[in-house]
């Protein structure tokens, strides 16, 4: 099951993300950012990190990149994506995804071990959950706010939409406390919290992100590609 | 428009050319607003035979400055390399004077790790000042040819409810999260202290740690006559000039000019793109030599390459890119500019170079070419504006034994004995003293600050703060991994500069073999008041006496670092503060010792000696505001031992969790573990310990709690006292303690006859930095 990832320039977390490919039983593929060459991948993870710099706006930028074009074009023919925090970021520049993420209500950048709970668990990137588990996974982001008009709030929630929602705290103003969406058909998902944090005991603070990688190896076996 | 605003008069009003020089002798030279002194300039004109340009002037001015020559400091500090075991270091690979001392690691893995001070320009600018400190350790490490693993930054600061304090740091810590994290890599540890003393002084150090495959060890020399020298990175503009010489050299005036423009901008986006450039052309083989920039810019890397190399090298300046194209030679040689390296590269590599730099879209272009002529010759425009030896302005700077005498007041000091001072001994006194001491500042949860920092990229990170040292993972198959811990308690060398840094550097040692990993290496940034002052030059040599004869009582070499002098304003010097970082190598990461203890029933054992050591302690400087008396002596045999006894439970698996005792004693480090599983405990004060406050707060020095589960008891208590490590059992780990306090469904923490909920503590732990930085 090939899984690619995508390196802009600023990306910073591609190689956790890689790794918790090949930890869920997956083959990472790398993908540059100047490529629109997708290498017959199955599935495309946007990883976290500061593409371009975040100059203009988080995402702005990288949205315009060639591996983006096809990324889109794929993407719309059914190809799963899944964007963590900065990859999110791009999902809505990109218009895959509705709302955009903005600065923290608090201002500063947050680094914490933060309590979700899943709420869409037939999703390609989350059909391993049970509906309404609570999971622990880190959250770092200093635009991490997801904001929309409230007839989109509205829909997302109406249209059983939103993947994940924070518990215990808001950590960067969120409408909704909202952690992650998808798209209707669960193809693409946009998270803020950073599942492939949370993949080994040993460095993270659970193994629960690992769910993410594992559901998107399970759901691509048997899929023609 | 065009970038750079407006022009720039150069610093003389024509075109200063060897030839010029040459002719015109009696010309006025600016040497002493460039912060060099008269002799000096006249050593300079010595060198020459005639008057420098003023290219040269500016580059020996910056290069000849405290920071960037170590005048003052050199004499004392050849004692890292003097003191040394029959045969040298056995785990050093490449040693003081590159970028960053190398040390192998085993496995053919080498790792290269290193402390330096931002502290001047970031009291001027706090949120740059610190985010290029992490910059500009991070290309030291870099350039080296070491993937950057890891960073953390030793801080200290005024009081903490002083306004400016207000102002500094929180504009510290957004630099170094900014930079950082958009750098993408973890911070994973440092240190906060407030105290009075560094009230318009703030230190802010950085460290960086980084790994290498043995074969990929690159240095700092331009070899081969010919070959290239590459300037690639970001453009040279007009910030961070003089920078050198007129920030870090001099003491700050209160009257003075504004100082902002000599501090430096940085873009952590170019940062990253310039390190995994860098890593691919290295690793591509494509270079000779690399060398980073920063104090003191390109005067710096050429002549520092120029002179470890075949010893001549010709620059064409005006090939430099740059952001501001009205700065003039002297402006562009002293510029700090950040997020720039410069590699010298074979004529048929240079295609396969740039290249790779396009893929990063990365700039670069080449100024010059290595020689043999002995000089360092540069052109502007045609014009020969510089030719000079190269090691004479990077190498045979002055050299100062500057008067030393030993403070007058240290007498008065040490007689005032903390000892002495009130201690709480009623139960309600001890309970008030302990909520007190733990949300001080000092000893208060610095999450406020750490949260602020990504700890998790890279997905390295085994360890990270307010763990005893950060640990990283370097090899994933194997599971080798190192530890790292920068300490100092400058109230210690206050008191006695020679012990004090022995002190430091044991603290260092000892919380890095808490969790496992076995100690191999020291860095330190020594920070000092004036070394004009003889008390304070007598103060440094002391600390530099004591570091050096500690590391070879240790084993373990002083592999590089930074002196950072100059750190007072108007007549206070700061605390003498010689941080001290030290490394540790861990065979697989997976026997780490974390400090939160696991379930029910373990034993908590105080490993050590408690005496009433309250000279320099918290306790006493919260509770009396008191600094005086005689630390505690350091046991360096002692510390060895209690080492290679928390490596060896490590190791065997005998220890769920281990914790270093020293600012706050025992109290502050069984609060901390309690806090980190949120389980409670029972502890009791050994029958060896004076009274309460002695066992709660002494800080006595070569100490740990350990627990051990109760089936390893036996066995872990023989082997300590088959090697004579007094291991005295303290207290139990217990859950169900709030049933029997009247604190049911709690978690409560019995110390002797005090009980506190975790809730409280935490309370009091948690509130200080949001009261006093805002939430």
């Amino acid at each position: 099951m090939k899984i690619g990832v995508v390196t802009f320039p600023g990306s910073l977390d591609d190689r956790d993300a890689a790794r918790a490919v090949r930890l869920a039983g997956g083959d990472p593929v790398s993908l540059w950012h100047g490529d629109d060459d997708l290498k017959g991948v199955d599935a495309v993870v946007l990883p976290g990190g500061f593409s371009y710099g975040d100059y203009l706006r988080c995402g702005a930028i990288a949205r315009f990149a060639p591996v983006m074009r096809t990324i889109v074009e794929s993407a719309g023919q059914g190809l799963p994506v899944l964007g963590i925090c900065n990859g999110f970021q791009i999902l809505c520049e990109a218009h895959l995804l509705p709302g955009a993420l903005t600065r923290n209500d608090h201002l500063h950048f947050v680094c914490r071990d933060q309590r979700l709970r899943m709420e869409r668990v037939d999703t390609v990137w989350t059909n391993s959950f049970a509906p309404g588990e609570e999971i622990v996974i880190p959250l770092k982001n200093g635009e991490g706010g997801y904001v929309a008009d409230e007839a989109t709030l509205d829909r997302l929630e109406g249209d059983g939409l939103v993947v994940a929602r924070y518990l215990d705290v808001n950590p960067n103003g969120s409408r909704r406390e909202i952690a992650g969406i998808s798209n209707p058909s669960g193809t693409i998902v946009g998270l803020m919290p950073h599942p492939e944090h949370a993949v080994e005991s040993l460095t993270g603070p659970s193994i629960d992100g690992l769910g993410f990688f594992v559901s998107a190896v399970r759901s691509l076996v048997g899929t023609p590609s | 428009m065009r970038p750079g605003g407006s022009a720039k008069p150069p610093l003389s009003g024509w075109l200063d050319t060897v030839d010029r020089a040459e002719s015109t002798p009696e010309v006025a030279q600016p040497y002493a607003e460039l912060g060099l002194k008269p002799d000096e300039y006249a050593r300079i004109c010595e060198i020459l035979g005639r008057r420098p340009t003023s290219s040269e002037l500016a580059m020996y001015s910056v290069m000849w400055s405290e920071h960037c020559s170590y005048k003052s400091s050199k004499v004392h500090l050849r004692q890292f390399g003097d003191k040394q075991p029959e045969g040298g270091w056995p785990q050093l690979l490449v040693g003081i004077g590159e970028n960053a001392g190398v040390v192998d690691v085993g496995d053919g893995w080498a790792v290269t790790f290193k402390v330096e001070s931002h502290n001047h320009p970031s009291y001027v600018e706090p949120y740059q000042g610190a985010a290029t400190g992490i910059g500009g350790i991070v290309r030291d490490i870099l350039s080296m040819g070491a993937r950057p693993l890891a960073v953390m930054d030793p801080l200290r600061f005024g009081p903490a409810d002083a306004p400016d304090t207000r102002r500094v740091l929180p504009g510290v810590v957004a630099g170094i999260g900014g930079y950082g994290n958009c750098l993408g890599l973890p911070n994973i540890g440092g240190e906060i202290v407030f105290d009075a003393t560094y009230a318009g002084n703030p230190l802010v150090n950085a460290l960086c740690i980084g790994a290498m495959r043995h074969e990929d060890i690159h240095l700092a020399s331009a070899k081969g006559v010919g070959n290239l020298v590459v300037l690639y990175g970001a453009r040279t503009g007009g910030d961070g000039i003089g920078g050198v010489s007129v920030l870090a050299s001099e003491t700050f005036d209160a009257d003075g000019p504004a100082k902002r423009p000599s501090v430096q901008v940085g873009d952590p986006f170019m940062e990253k793109l310039l390190i995994e450039c860098t890593l691919d052309v290295l690793h591509a083989g494509l270079v000779e030599g690399i060398q980073d920039l920063g104090g003191a810019g390109i005067s710096c890397a050429t002549s520092e390459l120029a002179s470890n190399g075949e010893g001549g090298m010709h620059v064409h300046l005006d090939s430099v890119l740059l952001r501001d194209p009205t700065l003039s030679p002297e402006e562009i040689l002293m510029s700090e500019s950040q997020e720039r390296m410069c590699a010298v590269v074979t004529p048929e590599h240079i295609d396969a170079f740039m290249d790779i730099c396009r893929k990063w879209e990365v700039e670069a272009v080449v100024i010059g070419e290595v020689t043999d002529s002995g000089r360092l010759t540069i052109d502007w425009h045609g014009d020969r504006i510089v030719d000079v030896p190269p090691r004479t302005v990077a190498h045979e700077g002055p050299v100062y034994d500057r008067p030393m005498q030993r403070p007058r007041d240290l007498d008065a000091l040490a007689a005032d004995d903390a000892n002495a001072l009130a201690r709480p001994h009623t139960v309600e006194d001890i309970r008030t003293t302990l909520l007190r001491m733990v949300a001080s500042p000092n000893l208060a949860s610095k999450s406020w600050v750490t949260s602020q920092y990504d700890r998790y990229v890279l997905g390295n990170t085994v360890l990270a703060q307010p763990e005893d040292a950060g640990m990283v993972r370097i090899d994933e198959e194997s599971g080798l991994g190192v530890a790292v811990s920068t300490d100092c308690n400058g109230r210690f060398v206050r008191l006695d500069p020679y012990e004090g840094a022995k002190l430091a550097l044991a603290e260092s040692y000892r919380n890095v073999s808490v969790t496992g990993a076995r100690p191999l290496a020291v860095t330190n940034c020594l920070n000092f008041g004036s070394p004009e002052d003889p008390e304070v030059m007598w103060t440094f040599a002391e600390v530099v006496r004591g570091l050096a004869d500690g590391c070879l009582e240790l084993g373990i070499p002083v592999t590089g670092g930074n002196v950072s002098f100059y750190n007072s304003t108007a007549d206070t010097a700061i605390l003498p503060t010689p941080v001290v970082g030290v490394l540790g190598v861990i065979d697989d990461v997976e026997r780490r010792t974390p400090m939160a203890w696991g379930p029910d029933g373990e034993i908590i054992y105080l490993l050590g000696d408690t005496r009433e050591d309250f000279a320099g302690s918290e306790w006493a400087h919260v509770m009396h505001g008191h600094l005086g008396g005689v630390p505690p002596r350091a046991d360096l045999a002692r510390e060895r031992l209690l080492a290679d006894i928390a490596i060896a439970g490590s190791r065997d698996g005998m220890l769920t969790a281990a914790h270093d005792v020293a600012d706050g004693g025992v109290a502050q480090a069984i609060v901390e573990m309690a806090l980190r599983s949120g389980v409670g405990a029972r502890v009791w004060a050994p029958d060896q310990v004076a009274d309460m406050a002695t066992f709660l707060w002494s800080e006595s020095p070569g100490r740990a709690i350990v627990v051990v589960p109760r089936s390893e008891e036996m066995r872990f208590t023989a082997m300590c006292a088959a090697r004579g490590l007094p291991a005295h059992r303290i207290g139990a780990v217990d859950s169900g303690l709030g049933a029997d306090t009247g604190h049911a469904d709690e978690q409560v923490l019995q110390i002797g006859d005090v009980v506190v909920t975790l809730a409280q503590i935490r309370e009091a732990h948690e509130a200080t930095f949001p009261a006093l930085f805002g939430a």
